[in-house]
């Protein structure tokens, strides 16, 4: 609309300027006045708020400040992704709950979008039975409070038998109430240049695919992807691997002492919470699966077939990106829930950043700056999802004229 | 279930401790721009004007504080409140009890939630010095120990490597674990769980092979288990010094004094033979002076401390001598008195003279 009319040389002459008059009756006077008074007000209640405090606390003998942070924690925690030990300061072992807290959340909100997108297709499957069950799931459970939720599914863990009895249904794997133990390689600089090379494969195969679209778009020849995608993606970690060695020593669980050593670990705790954040949002994004699909119109569906293409592509090329419109916006509230979720991990043991932050604040006596450190954590993860989920819904939103 | 959703309540709770922090003695604040003067320096007339003591206790650890049957909190915990309540306003009944965790007890204290709390708390020195508390006496001597079943075999602390250890956060307890572990390299395996009824329903599921706590507190969680709880070991292995007591707020001298000399009255009471059956008796013809002095028969002692000269009978009449205290509570437990007998039977109990 802007670029029609600013062709027009009226428009582009500035308003005439009126001279700004000291009076209520002016407009912009006004708007001046009530501004300047609200930021006004703002800030004297936050200046009222923080002095107050800071006074208060001065009174009582309360300790301020953020100097704890470099103290010895002495507190210990049982999962950790980095290195941690009693004897590291307050701030490492916070970072280890921020660790714990966006672990639980990355892997939860990728199966959580996986079994949504799964059981929302399956809601309007044709197959009655799968339907049904799928209409049950999501009413039964997202009907249910999740803090219920995830104490039944603690409870149920608990109830496995000890390690002594461990369930063993594949060699080397032990199901107890000690957790899941696997076999677990040990871990090398092969691996690591493994795990490189199957990202710089992944890469690869996109700019692959990125220029045989270019060029299909110049010649109009359909090119095949995936030989060389499968190549990139598989054989180049590969390759790498074998080409530094191929170690292979596998870590396997042994039970000595009063539980198993060695292998991998995945507790109790972290696995009840993870199956309840996962199952309960995965309802949510059922629905919203559902409704995406039902919001592109059915002529949509015979107008592709109509074109010749295949079921494959009319979902991929003409469906879900419709779809994805409607579906990207209600999504992000999704992942954000489900991460803000993860705090009532205290409930169950599980050391996110909350069961970590209160401790801290327990120890301390500092309770401002231990809330405060827990809301700065959740509010930059919400942010970070937030911006990328906008991000991404911004590329595929639909072009629009 | 319920407990869990209290328990998240806890944190709601924490929040409205901060809250109250920012808000509430603002205009006191501004009425007493001298940082010198304390804004709670008056916790006696406040109690007065209100009519009743506001005493933080633990949610439900049997034998210290825990609800019976009708819902009344019983315990020793629950006892010491009903005694200051005695003292301070004639009537032990005058208590409310306020619900606190390990987690919100500190912070309902700093903001005025509650007077006094009475939740077997240990005394500490950053805990006396940097959170801005006081504690005026040591009602319990207590210190941290561990249980395991007793099928594991395990009969000593040092044995304990590799073992999945439940444990409480926000206590004393968490710190001293790991430094145990730490000082005898043993490692563990912590599973940390915020509420007591979720912690001990972990271990005794079998999620972990040792419950660490204070003694009594295992003596507790062992006899509510019934006679299930035989299938349970304490282990001899005391690992820290817990000195348990009330707590006050730092900065109201009057107030503290009154909470020692509560618990002083007490012991002095047992050393002196007096109970609850004898003590109306013993006011009016026991010949030992400081008898006299402490049942206020003779001297001012009361309005020293600002109350009614026979504020110890009161006291005494409410919830008897220490020693009786201790056995109505905890004897049912099997808790011996070790350490808390009194200093002329041994143990460190031991009150101040009354002159």
């Amino acid at each position: 609309m802007s670029d029609a009319t600013t062709d027009d040389p009226r428009h582009l002459r500035a308003p005439p300027r009126r001279p700004i008059r000291l009076s209520w009756s002016d407009e912009r006077v006004r708007g001046l006045v009530w501004q300047v008074l609200v930021v006004g007000v703002v800030v004297a209640i936050v200046w009222w708020l923080v002095r107050n405090t800071a006074h208060n606390l001065e009174v009582r003998r309360i300790a301020t400040g953020f100097g704890f942070l470099g103290r010895e924690a002495g507190l210990p925690i049982g999962e950790h992704v980095i290195d941690y030990s009693p004897t590291d300061t307050y701030a490492r072992a916070l970072l280890v709950g921020v660790l714990n807290t966006l672990k639980v959340s990355v892997i939860g909100i990728v199966l959580a979008t996986i079994i949504g997108t799964a059981i929302g297709i399956a809601r309007l499957s044709r197959n009655w039975l799968l339907a049904r069950l799928a209409s049950v799931y999501v009413e039964v459970i997202r009907d249910l409070p999740l803090l219920l939720q995830l104490l039944f599914w603690y409870t149920i863990l608990q109830g496995l038998p000890g390690p002594r009895q461990a369930l063993n249904p594949v060699d080397g794997v032990y199901l107890s109430n000690r957790g899941l133990k696997l076999p677990w390689i040990e871990w090398q600089g092969a691996h690591t240049a493994a795990l490189l090379a199957l990202l710089a494969g992944v890469a690869g195969a996109w700019l692959y695919a990125r220029w045989a679209r270019a060029r299909q778009m110049a010649d109009g020849r359909p090119r095949r992807v995936w030989p060389a995608a499968v190549l990139l993606v598989v054989g180049l970690p590969l390759a790498v691997w074998a080409a530094m060695g191929a170690p292979w020593t596998v870590d396997r669980p042994v039970l000595r002492g009063f539980n198993f050593t060695g292998g991998l670990t995945v507790s109790p705790e972290f696995f009840a919470l993870l199956v309840g954040l996962v199952t309960y949002t995965a309802a949510f994004i059922a629905e919203i699966v559902r409704a995406g699909i039902l919001a592109v119109n059915q002529g949509q569906w015979e107008a592709a077939q109509a074109l010749g293409l295949r079921h494959g592509q009319v979902l991929r090329l003409i469906v879900l990106p419709q779809a994805l419109r409607v579906i990207v916006p209600p999504m992000t509230s999704q992942y954000l829930n489900l991460t803000k979720n993860s705090s009532l991990a205290v409930a169950i043991g599980y050391q996110d950043i909350v069961s970590i932050a209160n401790t801290t604040l327990n120890q301390t006596g500092q309770a401002i700056e231990g809330i405060a450190i827990i809301m700065a954590v959740y509010l930059t993860i919400s942010l970070s999802i937030s911006a990328f989920m906008n991000w991404y819904n911004a590329r595929i939103a639909l072009v629009e004229r | 279930m319920f407990g869990t959703i209290r328990a998240l309540g806890a944190t709601v709770l924490t929040l409205a401790g901060v809250a109250a922090v920012l808000l509430p003695s603002a205009a006191r604040a501004q009425q007493q721009p001298a940082p010198a003067a304390a804004p709670a320096a008056n916790t006696v007339e406040a109690i007065r004007s209100r009519g009743t003591l506001l005493c933080g206790v633990n949610t439900g650890l049997a034998g210290f504080s825990a609800p019976d049957a009708q819902g009344q909190y019983r315990g020793f915990d629950v006892d010491f409140c009903h005694a200051v309540a005695a003292a301070l306003l004639g009537d032990p009944g005058k208590v409310r009890f306020v619900r606190t965790t390990t987690q919100n007890r500190f912070t309902a204290l700093q903001s005025g939630e509650v007077d006094i709390l009475s939740r077997n708390t240990t005394w500490s020195f950053s805990r006396d010095t940097a959170l801005g508390f006081d504690f005026p006496a040591i009602t319990f001597y207590d210190g941290q120990g561990f249980m395991v079943r007793a099928d594991s075999g395990v009969t000593r602390g040092s044995e304990l490597n590799g073992a999945t250890v439940c444990v409480q956060p926000g206590t004393t307890t968490e710190q001293n674990l790991a430094d145990w572990a730490r000082a005898n390299s043993i490692q563990i395996q912590p599973v940390v769980i915020e509420r007591l009824e979720e912690v001990t329903g972990a271990f005794f599921a079998g999620r972990c092979d040792v419950f660490t706590t204070d003694i009594s507190g295992l003596a507790a969680t062992r006899a509510a288990q019934g006679p299930r709880g035989e299938q349970y070991r304490i282990l001899e292995d005391v690992i820290s010094k817990e000195p348990l007591g009330p707590v006050v707020r730092q900065g109201d001298p009057r107030f503290r004094d009154i909470v020692a000399w509560t618990h002083f009255a007490m012991v002095a009471a047992e050393e002196f033979g007096i109970t609850q059956q004898n003590v109306e008796q013993m006011a009016q013809n026991d010949p030992r002076p400081e008898v006299q002095r402490l049942l206020g028969r003779t001297g001012e002692l009361g309005q020293m401390l600002g109350l009614p000269n026979d504020w110890a009978v009161k006291v005494i009449k409410a919830v008897g001598n220490y020693g009786e205290a201790f056995q109505r509570n905890l004897g049912p437990l099997g808790i011996q008195r070790g350490p808390n007998r009194l200093w002329t039977q041994g143990g460190l109990q031991y009150a101040p003279p009354f002159r």
